[in-house]
């Protein structure tokens, strides 16, 4: 049991530490939030002055504001449907004894080593590419048009790749959680007449939901900002079809050089994680608790 | 300290200064553009030459160029001691004080000789503050070979009417083969560049006289609902994210009847090592629209300029008059061939019978940009300079808005009308916060 001395002693070392993580976190979020009330542009940097909040009133009424929080969400739900229910489905099959899997194992896993930039110009140039990709190979070969992935369904296309990147993620915990299952309850149940489906449905399920809980929080941190995959293969469009917010802060802030209204798109969010990171706790954070 | 040790100490830094003075290091930012690069390669015949002067390059792909440059040069960084900008920005910059005047280029470097459209485009109030690398304007690129199968003759001032009928004319799905390929992406160096120029053609204009935003008139409708039928009739699948390089590659692997792009393109689909038409490519001016007396007016040069912020202003004026003199233009010829050489700055290069005769684009270049009038870009008066683009700081921004609501229209994702709608009142709210509507 620590006495008053050692606590104390803790504290002073801890200190240093603590006041850089808060210098981290706080005087970034600080600059934000005074630029976010600065008309600032970077293209006349003579013309800076206050602007009351100004840059939040034009952030807001942005034409892709409502539609780009939608595509966030969209985004971050269908990410995390396909990479919990294909997560599951890969960790089952790869835990089974079968030939090769090691091999198998790191195939699997091996999208999560790429990096976002390099996996979004691979599929936008070699698979879905309406005229020399993979997809539009196999689509002429069955008589079909090519589908232009890209224009007629840009959102979807930006989901599969951000799924196919945060599949191997998704299964790795997943199949950790599976073989932390006691294979004596298994074969409990087994001899007790439950059928696979049965077992599926009330051991393992219920088995996986805290690993479940931790891929959906930390994927969704990731997901609220998912930028490289948009900025290689759609822009995000076209029209603000795949503008998601990190994207409309992107345009604001780089593209128009307008530091004051990027600031602004950049407090609302944090604010606007922060209401998702609140909800996300009460809803599936719970289950941490048990 | 005695007084000896201390002068023998003085000495010693001023030698020190003297010889880090005489070995500058230049730092250049370029785009990674054929032309670029190859002055790169050839950067030791200027080294050579001058022996105090080292060059240090960044090159950079055009848009992560762009940003890096602006802001470097915004925040005053002097990162850069000579930097790669296009017109868009150098009268832009100029104004703002980021450049500094080219007064320096020597005796020999015959400014006369730049093309006149070129040089105005580069001056402000009749000083230049940069110096074309080279230039371009656009023009018709087409297939001769399959506008003879489809008993077609290319008039020598063709109309859109005209272009339209030919390219759903020669349009041949079954072969891959597309009646004409247009920049669909979205940007405003991609696919505004080409809108812009057409509606200008159309005798549209982005702002009237009082900065009001045009998409709500009749040329502006006319000119989208004419590109994005055509591009659904007689376009390449995938348009709406084929910019300039998609484009070439469709065309250079004979998969478009038609190609109306800048004018650069020509000697990229007329070399046979990588382009399987090279012997079969016609070239024709940019189309206007019947009663509309007017060609697209696009005018783009990548030019060197050196920021206020750099301190080896003079090294950087010598190295600059190097690699935009007629001396570098005979160095590359020497080298690379007539054909290579960066086109679109000297009048003198138009008037050598060398590169006439190795480069069968020439003449159409040349007509081509002196057709383009940046001061005045359509038949109706407008508030800005630039042909296919307005040349006022919010408009990198603003035309990429707007290029991705007019990408939206060949995706099929949106209307004509909607796009123009949506055009309209975002290019309103932009040009009121940046001040220019009351």
């Amino acid at each position: 049991m620590a006495t008053q001395n050692t606590r104390t002693l803790a504290r002073l070392m801890m200190a240093p530490s603590v006041v850089v993580l808060l210098i981290w976190m706080a005087v970034p979020l600080a600059m934000t939030l005074y630029y976010s009330f600065q008309n600032y542009n970077l293209l006349t940097p003579m013309n800076v002055s206050f602007a009351g909040f100004f840059n939040y009133q034009y952030f807001y009424t942005d034409p892709a504001f409502f539609q780009s929080i939608w595509n966030t969400l969209v985004l971050v739900v269908g990410v995390l449907a396909i990479t919990v229910i294909g997560g599951t489905a890969i960790a089952l099959l790869i835990d089974q004894p079968i030939f090769g899997q090691g091999i198998v194992r790191i195939l699997v896993i091996s999208p999560f080593f790429v990096m976002p930039p390099v996996a979004a110009l691979i599929w936008k140039n070699m698979i879905m590419h309406p005229g020399y990709g993979v997809f539009a190979d196999i689509a002429k070969f069955f008589g079909f048009q090519p589908i232009d992935w890209f224009a007629q369904f840009p959102l979807f296309s930006v989901i599969i790749i951000v799924a196919w990147q945060w599949l191997p993620f998704a299964t790795l915990i997943l199949l950790t959680a599976l073989q932390s299952l006691d294979s004596e309850q298994r074969e409990a149940a087994e001899m007790d007449g439950a059928n696979f489906f049965n077992r599926f449905i009330y051991l393992t399920i219920p088995h996986l939901s805290r690993a479940v809980t931790v891929v959906i929080l930390i994927q969704t941190i990731f997901l609220l900002g998912i930028y490289a995959e948009i900025l290689v293969t759609t822009n995000g469009g076209p029209g603000y079809a795949s503008t998601n917010l990190t994207f409309l802060i992107y345009r604001t802030a780089r593209l128009g050089y307008d530091v004051g209204g990027g600031a602004a798109g950049g407090i609302i969010a944090v604010v606007l994680a922060n209401i998702v990171a609140f909800f996300l706790m009460r809803a599936v954070g719970k289950n941490l608790d048990k | 300290m005695t007084l000896k040790t201390f002068l023998l100490g003085a000495c010693s830094a001023v030698a020190f200064i003297a010889t880090t003075a005489s070995a500058e290091t230049l730092t250049i930012a370029t785009v990674n553009n054929g032309d670029m690069v190859r002055m790169q390669g050839l950067t030791s015949e200027f080294t050579k030459a001058n022996p105090d002067i080292q060059v240090n390059w960044v090159t950079l792909e055009e848009n992560v160029l762009r940003e890096r440059v602006t802001t470097d040069i915004a925040a005053n960084g002097g990162q850069y001691d000579i930097v790669t900008i296009g017109n868009y920005e150098v009268p832009i910059w100029a104004k703002q004080k980021w450049l500094l005047p080219l007064d320096g280029l020597g005796d020999k470097y015959d400014m006369n000789d730049l093309l006149p459209a070129i040089r105005g485009g580069l001056s402000v109030d009749g000083k230049l503050y940069a110096a074309p690398f080279y230039g371009e304007s656009a023009m018709i690129m087409y297939r001769k070979d399959l506008f003879d199968k489809a008993g077609l003759k290319m008039p020598d001032s063709p109309t859109w009417e005209f272009i339209g009928d030919a390219a759903r004319k020669i349009t041949d799905r079954a072969n891959d083969v597309s009646g004409i390929c247009l920049r669909g992406k979205a940007g405003w160096g991609e696919n505004m560049a080409f809108i812009s120029a057409l509606t200008n053609s159309f005798g549209g204009r982005w702002f009237d006289e009082k900065w009001k935003p045009q998409f709500d008139q009749p040329e502006w409708k006319a000119s989208l609902k004419f590109y994005a039928d055509l591009m659904k009739d007689a376009g390449p699948a995938g348009a709406s994210s084929n910019g300039f390089n998609e484009n070439l590659t469709l065309f250079q692997q004979g998969k478009c009847g038609m190609w109306i792009d800048a004018t650069v393109a020509a000697s990229f689909v007329s070399n046979p090592k990588d382009s399987k038409v090279a012997d079969k490519v016609g070239y024709a001016i940019f189309p206007s629209k019947e009663g509309v007396n007017n060609h697209g007016n696009w005018l783009w040069s990548w030019n060197l300029a050196v920021p206020a912020s750099s301190k080896k202003a003079e090294a950087a004026e010598k190295f600059i008059s190097w690699a935009t003199s007629k001396e570098y233009t005979a160095l590359v010829a020497s080298k690379e061939g007539w054909a290579n050489v960066p086109p679109g700055t000297r009048t003198s290069l138009y008037k050598n019978a060398d590169y006439q005769k190795a480069a069968a684009f020439a003449a159409p270049t040349l007509a081509a940009m002196d057709a383009a009038d940046i001061t005045k870009p359509t038949v109706k008066p407008v508030p800005y300079t630039g042909g296919q683009f307005v040349a006022i700081p919010e408009f990198q921004a603003l035309g990429t808005t707007v290029g991705q609501l007019f990408s939206a229209v060949i995706a099929g994702q949106s209307t004509v009308d909607d796009a123009l709608a949506a055009a309209q009142a975002t290019a309103t709210r932009d040009m009121t916060r940046a001040g220019y509507i009351k």
